[in-house]
């Protein structure tokens, strides 16, 4: 009886005291009171970075010491490269500037882009927010699965992209990879322009991140009018990468690339893939603090962030902006970073030209 | 559906949501009447507050604000020419022509009274298009979307002016500047000279101030009088209703073109009022007033942009695509409060959709009928003596511009695209013309592009296809019913007799096609036809125009040279054109080296000593003023001012740093 009444007292003692430990050196290192924090967004206003940064926005300032004001500024330009280069060249290292990337971001750097005048080594990552997406076709073609694309043949697979220097090059390098025919349309004004031809049935190919396919795709799959048949996947604690949490009845690339090919991916074609993967998907939003950013406000911002994420009601509010996945602040951050923007020279010539 | 649209009512008229929306519209006023901050910044402004409030009223904010969007525009496009946002450049052709002739309170009635009507008439189209839009959406495909924009530059043939050759080059130079920049087919970056600025393409914002505002800036300011020639203002703006309620169907059924143009996803808002404008002038038996006043010329842009924004609503609802950047913004706002677009917002929650749809009409009334009530206060501001407003309106077009992207380049281009303005204005090349072929440029090729790979050339045979392609035949025939105006002819004795100013503006026009030629051969097949061929056609077009006006054809309508034959001419003290050219040129050299804020207070205080020969104390005022005013804006919507280069030597104080 009595042990049973020691043991959560004991336990909600050591929280208090270890609550009250990291307020103090909050208080006394980094206080935010009265200030305000800008958070460069290099995208348009109402797009889908805008929309996060704008969602975590009010709940960060909530949480970081001295509730600071945290208003969204938007540098659009350059395929984000203009806002990015902005934040290496003018931010100071006291906190009050922050960057929030996206995969876009990430690719034209890994490229090698001559627009990228900033470099992802030097910044310190508060959090990464991660997404999947999911490949579906319209039930015209007749196929049910992916391994079965390759047996599209003469038939015209359309795809509808946005360029061949987007994240969509992931998807053209994949189809590749499957040997599937594909002709890609460029110049579609976004995922959601690409998604409309598909409704209309001008492109027969399509993909959506998770959240999108979960509000805008599932209606048509639903009305038989759509076909989902793989996810990219999502990486699991030791860097594989297996089937999507949030859709686990759909294989993911490498195993429908097993399917097709009889044995697991690999070589150079598989390692640029990753890259592209990575820099794309498991940490496609990531916020920033600047080079040589002191310890103490590193860590104010990543307390900050764990909080956001931990409190009780943020998956359900979540679900809407960022759909199911987790949202990894700190080493997990870290980590996720090191992988979207690490690449060898040979892959980058393979990004290049593949 | 009466279901859905009582429940709706009920929602509506709580006391609740009517002061949410109000108050939206009165954000949305307050920041629109500032040329380059529409929608988009009123909207950003919202969202963090948009948290702690419960969902209706932060849904009746956000349509409050985003409804009044192309209504508090009309302000400056009437009063000082300066088009507001890309909705309302159409306005300014006739609208700024009345306010010059003291008729600003009735051009202003007339444009809030159809901005009032178009809206309560959108919303009614709405109520019923709501329902089939899908698949009228989706029936405009590639093909359907290159035709459309077919048939926007069709407009030009009665924009055009007296001179056909002229005004296809004027449009084709407008589709040349408006393929700069990355190629929708291969990603290539077209005329960039490797500059990120020129990569993105040069701003809409930028491209309208420039072609409109900036030359009108230096015309009056060459006049030095105020914007009103007339003394009395006269209230007028009662006439103004009264015209409107004349010309009702005209407004109906260019409500009606805005509200499905608006709808359709692609084709844009900023073509919305080109079209009515077009459409209007088409239709009409007498042309010979548009472009100097013609209030038919006002009425029919106005019912159309605000209806647009209700078109703009349906592919935003449905199917989760912005048409303009304020729907993205609303989008954005929406999914914030938990509202998913998708097929579900005509079906299980049509009510929704309709409380959204009616509310947009209640806050155009709200709005217009506040402008409407304001228009006779404000329309005093064309009595002022134009040298106490010129830096006023210098210090705004350039802010605007900088709005767009941010950049100072954003300035140095307003300044290139001006001056290419003045000399298209001095010599008559059609300015809407070149704004037309601009605004289509990139849908024109893009789904051109899109179409062909889809359907190869079997697209032109498709139903939706020839029947717009008719539509086309059939608006371009009705526009050649009677032949344009030529101004030229009444004006026979004082036409220009030297040529050669005109006939090297030519050559600059024929050199611009022979790069672009020279460009897109550069590039590869995909990344270059649209503008090598455009060139190539355009080359011999503008050529037909140089050889004329080289070859000294005085008699052809080519020559108009406005520094021999403008209303100016003969007057006392009149300053050679480039003179304000100079000023404004000095303005930006001022901003390269110091930054804006330090520039602004010096060319404030020289121009007004020098020019408006003001006292010291209205000096002081007068440059205090302003600048309180933006620093004081600045701060609220977390704006950044240009800087210098003495920014980026020294580590200066907010806000001059």
């Amino acid at each position: 009886m009595l042990r049973t009444l020691i043991k959560p007292l004991a336990v909600s003692a050591a929280s208090v005291i270890a609550f009250t430990g990291t307020t103090a050196q909050h208080v006394a290192a980094a206080d935010f009171s009265g200030q305000r924090i800008e958070w460069i967004i290099p995208f348009k206003e109402g797009g889908g970075s805008d929309r996060w940064s704008r969602f975590y926005a009010p709940l960060l300032s909530e949480q970081l010491p001295g509730q600071p004001t945290i208003v969204v500024k938007n540098i659009p330009g350059g395929g984000s490269t203009k806002g990015a280069n902005q934040f290496q060249a003018r931010a100071e290292p006291d906190g009050k500037t922050l960057l929030g990337t996206s995969g876009s971001t990430q690719l034209p750097y890994l490229l090698g882009d001559k627009r990228v005048n900033y470099e992802y080594k030097d910044w310190t990552v508060v959090l990464a927010t991660g997404t999947g997406a999911i490949m579906y076709i319209n039930p015209e073609l007749g196929v049910e699965k992916a391994a079965d694309l390759v047996n599209l043949d003469g038939t015209d697979l359309k795809f509808g992209s946005q360029g061949a220097t987007s994240l969509d090059l992931l998807v053209l390098l994949g189809l590749q990879m499957l040997e599937v025919d594909v002709s890609p349309v460029f110049g579609m004004k976004g995922r959601g322009a690409a998604r409309l031809a598909f409704e209309r049935g001008e492109v027969n190919l399509d993909y959506q991140t998770s959240a999108s396919f979960l509000t805008k795709v599932t209606p048509l799959v639903e009305k038989g009018k759509a076909v989902p048949i793989m996810t990219w996947g999502f990486p699991d604690g030791s860097g594989n990468i297996v089937r999507d949490p949030t859709f686990p009845d759909l294989p993911s690339f490498p195993e429908v690339y097993e399917q097709v090919h009889g044995k697991a991916p690999s070589g150079q074609e598989w390692e640029v893939w990753k890259s592209l993967y990575f820099a794309g998907y498991p940490a496609q939003k990531m916020i920033f603090l600047p080079n040589e950013t002191p310890d103490d406000i590193v860590q104010a911002y990543r307390d900050a962030a764990q909080a956001v994420i931990s409190a009780p009601d943020f998956a359900e509010r979540a679900e809407a902006v960022l759909g199911t996945y987790p949202q990894a602040v700190g080493e997990g951050a870290e980590t996720m970073m090191q992988q979207a923007v690490d690449l060898d020279e040979a892959s980058r010539t393979g990004c290049r030209t593949g | 559906m009466i279901d859905a649209l009582l429940s709706a009512l009920e929602a509506i008229v709580s006391i609740e949501h009517m002061l949410f929306l109000a108050g939206g519209v009165l954000l949305g006023l307050t920041i629109g009447i500032l040329p380059g901050l529409g929608g988009i910044a009123g909207l950003s402004l919202l969202m963090p507050f948009i948290y702690g409030m419960d969902t209706v009223s932060a849904l009746a904010m956000l349509i409050g604000l985003v409804a009044v969007i192309p209504t508090s525009d009309t302000f400056t496009s009437v009063l000082m020419g300066i088009p507001g946002s890309s909705a309302s450049q159409a306005t300014v052709l006739d609208g700024f022509p009345l306010a010059k002739q003291g008729k600003a309170a009735y051009a202003l009635g007339a444009a809030f009274s159809a901005s009032l009507m178009g809206g309560l008439i959108g919303a009614v189209v709405l109520t019923a298009f709501v329902l089939i839009a899908r698949p009228v959406i989706l029936f405009f495909g590639s093909a359907e979307l290159f035709m459309l924009a077919v048939l926007g530059l069709s407009m030009v043939g009665v924009l055009a002016g007296s001179s056909l050759p002229k005004g296809l080059s004027a449009c084709g130079l407008g589709l040349l500047v408006g393929s700069i920049g990355g190629a929708p087919a291969t990603g290539e970056f077209r005329m960039s000279f490797d500059i990120s600025y020129l990569m993105d393409g040069i701003p809409l914002v930028v491209i309208g101030l420039g072609m409109f505002a900036f030359p009108e800036i230096i015309d009056l300011c060459r006049q030095n009088r105020s914007i009103s020639k007339a003394n009395a203002l006269g209230t007028g703006w009662f006439e103004g209703l009264r015209d409107m309620i004349r010309h009702k169907w005209l407004c109906l059924r260019c409500a009606a073109i805005g509200c499905v143009v608006g709808a359709l996803p692609g084709l844009g808002g900023s073509v919305v009022d080109w079209i009515a404008y077009g459409h209007v002038v088409q239709t009409s038996k007498d042309k010979s007033q548009f472009g100097r006043g013609d209030i038919r010329g006002v009425l029919a842009p106005e019912s159309a942009n605000n209806a647009k924004e209700g078109g703009g609503l349906v592919p935003t609802l449905l199917f989760g695509i912005p048409g303009s950047g304020s729907m993205a913004v609303f989008l954005g706002g929406m999914v914030l409060l938990g509202i998913e677009p998708g097929p579900s917002l005509v079906e299980s929650q049509l009510d929704l959709t309709y409380t959204i749809v009616w509310s947009l009409a209640l806050a155009n009334v709200i709005g217009a009928g506040t402008c409407l009530f304001l228009s006779p206060v404000v329309a005093r501001l064309t009595t002022i003596p134009y040298h106490y407003l010129a830096p006023f309106m210098i210090a705004v077009i350039f802010f605007a511009a900088f709005q767009a992207t941010r950049d100072f380049l954003d300035m140095f281009a307003l300044l290139v695209v001006g001056v290419l303005g003045v000399y298209m204005k001095r010599f008559g090349w059609p300015r809407p013309a070149f704004l037309i072929g601009f605004v289509l440029a990139g849908m024109s090729e893009t789904y051109l592009y899109q179409a062909l790979q889809f359907y190869s050339w079997g697209f032109l045979l498709k139903p939706g296809v020839v029947v717009i392609a008719l539509i086309t035949l059939v608006s371009v025939w009705y526009g050649a019913r009677n032949v344009p105006h030529n101004p030229a002819d009444e004006e026979d004795e004082s036409r220009a007799i030297n040529l050669t100013p005109q006939a090297i503006f030519a050559g600059v026009v024929v050199a611009l096609f022979a790069f672009g030629l020279y460009d897109g051969l550069t590039r590869s097949f995909l990344g270059g036809v649209f503008p090598a061929g455009l060139s190539a056609v355009m080359l011999v077009i503008s050529g037909i125009v140089f050889v004329k006006l080289a070859m000294g054809k005085t008699a052809d309508a080519a020559n108009y040279d406005h520094e021999i034959v403008g209303d100016h001419v003969g007057q006392d003290g009149i300053v050679g054109l480039g003179h304000y050219v100079y000023w404004i040129t000095g303005f930006v050299a001022g901003i390269a080296l110091v930054g804006f804020l330090p520039a602004l207070i010096v060319f404030f205080a020289i121009f007004l000593r020098v020019k408006a020969r003001a006292t010291w104390a209205r000096t002081g005022l007068l440059t205090a003023a302003p600048f309180l005013g933006l620093v004081g804006l600045a701060r609220i919507m977390v704006l950044e001012f240009p800087g210098g280069l003495l920014q980026s030597l020294v580590d200066l104080p907010w806000p001059f740093g």
